[in-house]
């Protein structure tokens, strides 16, 4: 049980990730890997839909979701059937605070997948059916999820934690934004965003350091020298300590619960993300599934989180209960939460936890689209290209004392915001609104009108 | 939201195309039987020192007593608790103090648990999987909350998700014979009478050596595992003898089917049909590739037939796609799906996909669909090498449907042999109206509210 073997893991990569300069002082982080035949790539741009204009959420989404739906002289069918025929994965999302890119190639095509990279990040048509096409898809999918308790409890939490910030709004929009959006809003974001200085790009696989930096070097001659992102003012999330239930006629309540949590960068992340592990992290020991599923049935799923967003940091958990135990889980919960504030974790706890997460750490490095993907988080954040060979260090050496005084303010006085979406019972003092356009039979309004 | 890595989870509920699709032949693959009758694979990645360990057994929710539907389920979320040698929790700490990730999923066909460890981990995970393989000890005090957690998993996959209450009715249409009728995770009235003794009963039934495979892929060789392996599990003794696996079979279907489900919550209507298939298992000819083929080309992202003509060209659908289950012991399914754009009526998408059907099955594929399809399927066999847990689940799942490791690398050169004859035949024999169940999935007015909250 000795957790120096397994740490090792990550070492094995580390010593190959490379750093491959190119043009215009952009890099890449590669890791060389001959024995698969494949060759992913990740591209990110810092920004995301905390960039959408207030009155128009959902622009970068749909910025995102279009830029392989028609490039240069290439028609969407066209790009997509070049792709197909050549099985080269190409995708792209965003989230609230990158636009990302996600390629996979045979390394044999390696030239034309980065070539159709390149097209689809600089020159995107935007064509008008292919907007309104996928801005259908997109609306359908809000349509679809408007009264789905999970995603409904999500939305609503954000919105409530968020007023008047961009983290609040939306971030896939709304039917009626999408709908108000044009060729012009999806080429301002475009070239608000998809720039040569606000770029970040990992790739594993067989190509080798001089080869990449040439690929690069072509893809980022093609696009614009500098970004032009709003300025997101960083803020801790609002109405902690208020309960929200949203009335749905269901006969489970989903919950989503959360507080402020520490930023990536700030120096006891990993102290409070051991705690939060002891609390309600991955895995079958922790005290949320211990407490609320394995003793008590109350729930198939509890679990908590640190979601360090670039502009606010977030403590966050979920559980799903039938209506007539909600309050008594979110009272155990919240138990919980205020017992590890006050009195940390146990030593054994502690050591189990460090060693699930020294151990655990290689299991994000086992393929190619995982170890990219990595690549990328880590240049986004900041942590530094020999982040992996340090990171089950840091960890090992973090003490109980770190722990308790992470974990005092992490959870502080225990104080929640709490959306319960269903029939709950057991929570007193909340808020009760009935879910959007619930009472009526459709109207595409259901989206917006969440509040 | 970032999601919970519950144990137990139902990883197929709904099919899953892409493994499906993603058979591949993969690195040189091992397998030997021990003497107890365990089946046990060999796939070697070296590039990490980490493996996946996986134990499958032959049994599935397809294999359920009338009236104890879950039964398979309950008793995969029971394995974690506990045996005579390994008190409730124990493995799972093990694991978790291994910093390995485990979980574990039912299907129709076959249970299945897994632990990714470190390599020099591998004998323990072996050593704890194979004690319960018939050490499993249960008592009232852990099954009885664990039925409320799989209640709540009902409630959380069916009961809040109305499209899913669609799927379920679906299938209970389109099978009415064979068990693929009832849901992996049983029916809420049956869950709710499911106990200890019918879980032991089910186990003493079907986990024995001699009912599973042993996969394990990931740094290591052969004749390691085959060492490990004698040392833990082939000190397991087979307790029973089983017979072939011969569940109820479909008569063959001769009349259309509808099923309509109209909620409130639905907010956003969509449309399926599902045809019954013949599987890889089913099938007596190249049936099952000419489908995953047909797949491909009707309903496979964005080229795909049903895609251009109802979303690109006609513009009456938001998506729409298709996808092929054919890892399956019995019959096999073949779906078709679309959503519609605001307005538009569902009858509208239907007539559509049946003029593209029809004009499918008349012409057949061209020649540049097909090698597109064959590329595209054929990539997915090499793309699937890069994770040793996706080989791991190919080999696994495809044994435990009764099929080979000389199928499953022989995969890649049947899907390129296909003719467009064959994919054209396979349509016009499977795409039969009275083969099929449609869906529809409506928003319906709420009920009138008799008080206010």
């Amino acid at each position: 049980m000795s957790s120096a073997s397994t740490a090792a893991a990550p070492q094995a990569h580390v010593t190959r990730i490379q750093r491959v300069a190119a043009s215009h002082g952009a890099e890449a982080w590669l890791v060389e890997e001959n024995t698969v035949p494949v060759v992913a790539v990740e591209v990110a741009f810092r920004g995301g839909s905390a960039q959408d204009p207030a009155e128009l959420p959902g622009v970068v989404g749909l910025m995102a979701a279009l830029l392989d739906e028609g490039a240069g002289e290439l028609r969407a069918e066209t790009f997509q059937e070049t792709l197909e025929e050549k099985a080269i994965e190409l995708s792209f999302s965003s989230n609230r605070d990158a636009v990302t890119a996600s390629l996979r190639t045979l390394p044999e095509n390696l030239d034309e997948a980065f070539g159709l990279l390149s097209l689809a990040l600089s020159r995107p048509r935007f064509d008008d059916d292919a907007v309104e096409r996928i801005g259908s898809q997109l609306s359908a999918q809000l349509r679809r999820d408007a009264l789905d308790p999970e995603d409904l409890a999500g939305r609503t939490f954000f919105a409530e934690a968020f007023p008047g910030h961009p983290y609040g709004r939306p971030p896939r929009g709304t039917v009626e934004s999408l709908a108000a959006i044009g060729r012009q809003e999806l080429l301002g974001a475009h070239r608000r965003l998809i720039t040569r200085d606000n770029i970040v790009i990992g790739a594993v696989g067989a190509v080798s350091p001089e080869r990449l930096a040439g690929l690069v070097d072509r893809l980022l001659a093609d696009l614009p020298e500098a970004a032009s992102l709003i300025a997101v003012p960083t803020v801790a999330p609002a109405a902690i300590g208020r309960t929200e239930i949203v009335t749905l006629d269901v006969p489970q309540t989903s919950i989503v619960f959360g507080r402020s949590g520490p930023l990536r960068n700030d120096d006891d992340f990993i102290p409070a993300y051991v705690a939060n592990h002891i609390l309600g992290g991955g895995s079958f020991s922790s005290r949320l599934f211990t407490e609320v599923r394995e003793k008590r049935g109350l729930a198939y799923s509890v679990y908590s989180y640190l979601s360090p967003y670039d502009h606010a940091g977030m403590f966050l958990g979920g559980v799903a209960t039938r209506n007539d135990r909600a309050g008594q889980s979110i009272d155990l919960i919240q138990a919980e939460i205020r017992r590890m504030a006050t009195e940390g974790p146990t030593p054994k706890e502690l050591d189990g936890a460090r060693k699930y997460l020294i151990g655990s750490y290689a299991l994000r490095f086992d393929t190619s689209t995982k170890i990219a993907n990595q690549l990328v988080h880590l240049q986004l954040d900041e942590l530094g290209i020999d982040y992996v060979a340090r990171r089950n260090d840091l960890v090992a050496a973090v003490t109980e004392d770190d722990v308790r005084a992470a974990a005092r303010k992490l959870f502080g006085d225990g104080e929640l915001l709490v959306v319960a979406v269903g029939q709950p019972t057991g929570l007193p003092g909340a808020r009760v609104r009935p879910a959007p356009g619930s009472a009526e039979s459709h109207a595409p309004a259901i989206v917006t009108a969440r509040g | 939201m970032a999601a919970a890595t519950p144990a137990g989870a139902v990883a197929e509920l709904k099919p899953q195309t892409p493994a499906d699709a993603a058979r591949g032949a993969g690195p040189d693959v091992a397998s030997f039987t021990l003497a107890n009758g365990l089946q046990v694979v060999v796939i070697p990645d070296r590039r990490a020192p980490v493996v996946t360990h996986m134990i499958w057994y032959k049994v599935g929710s397809a294999d359920e007593s009338p009236g104890v539907s879950g039964i398979a389920h309950f008793l995969e979320h029971l394995m974690f608790k506990g045996t005579a040698k390994h008190p409730a929790g124990e493995f799972s700490h093990v694991v978790a103090e291994l910093g390995g990730q485990e979980n574990a999923f039912t299907s129709y066909d076959y249970t299945s648990y897994f632990q990714r460890v470190a390599r020099e981990h591998l004998k323990t995970v072996m050593a704890f999987e194979a004690d319960r393989m018939t050490g499993l000890q249960l008592t009232d005090e852990v099954v009885n909350p664990e039925r409320d957690v799989i209640l709540e998993e009902r409630r959380s996959r069916v009961d809040g998700d109305p499209s899913s209450q669609l799927g379920e009715a679906v299938a209970a249409a389109l099978f009415v014979n064979h068990p693929y009728g009832t849901p992996i995770i049983g029916w809420e009235h049956e869950i709710e009478k499911l106990d200890r003794h019918d879980a032991i009963a089910f186990y003493e039934r079907f986990y024995t050596p001699n009912n599973a495979i042993l996969v394990v892929a990931g740094d290591v060789d052969a004749e390691e595992v085959r060492g490990l392996a004698e040392e833990t599990y082939g000190k397991v003794e087979r307790r029973v003898d089983l017979g072939p696996r011969v569940r109820p079979r479909e008569p063959e279907p001769r009349a259309a089917r509808r099923v309509r489900l109209a909620d409130p919550r639905v907010t956003q209507p969509s449309l399926q049909r599902n045809y019954l298939a013949p599987s890889y298992e089913t099938a007596t000819g190249d049936e099952a590739y000419a489908l995953d083929l047909l797949s491909q080309i009707m309903g496979g992202g964005s080229t795909s037939r049903i895609y251009r003509a109802l979303v690109v060209e006609r513009g009456v659908a938001a998506n729409a796609g298709a996808w092929y289950y054919g890892d399956a012991l019995d019959e096999g399914r073949f779906a078709i799906y679309a959503i519609p754009r605001a307005g538009v009526p569902l009858a509208d998408l239907e007539a559509a996909i049946d003029e593209e059907l029809a004009r499918f099955m008349a012409e057949g594929p061209t020649e540049a669909e097909l090698d597109r399809a064959k590329t595209r399927l054929i990539a997915d066999t090499i793309y699937a090498q890069d994770s040793q847990a996706t080989l791991a689940r190919i080999y696994g799942a495809s044994l435990a449907t009764g099929g080979t490791i000389e199928e499953v690398q022989a995969w890649p050169a049947r899907i390129r042999a296909v003719t467009s004859g064959a994919v054209r035949d396979v349509a016009r024999a499977v795409l039969d109206p009275r083969r099929s169940v449609t869906g529809e999935l409506l928003s319906a007015p709420a009920p009138e509210r008799l008080a206010a909250e």
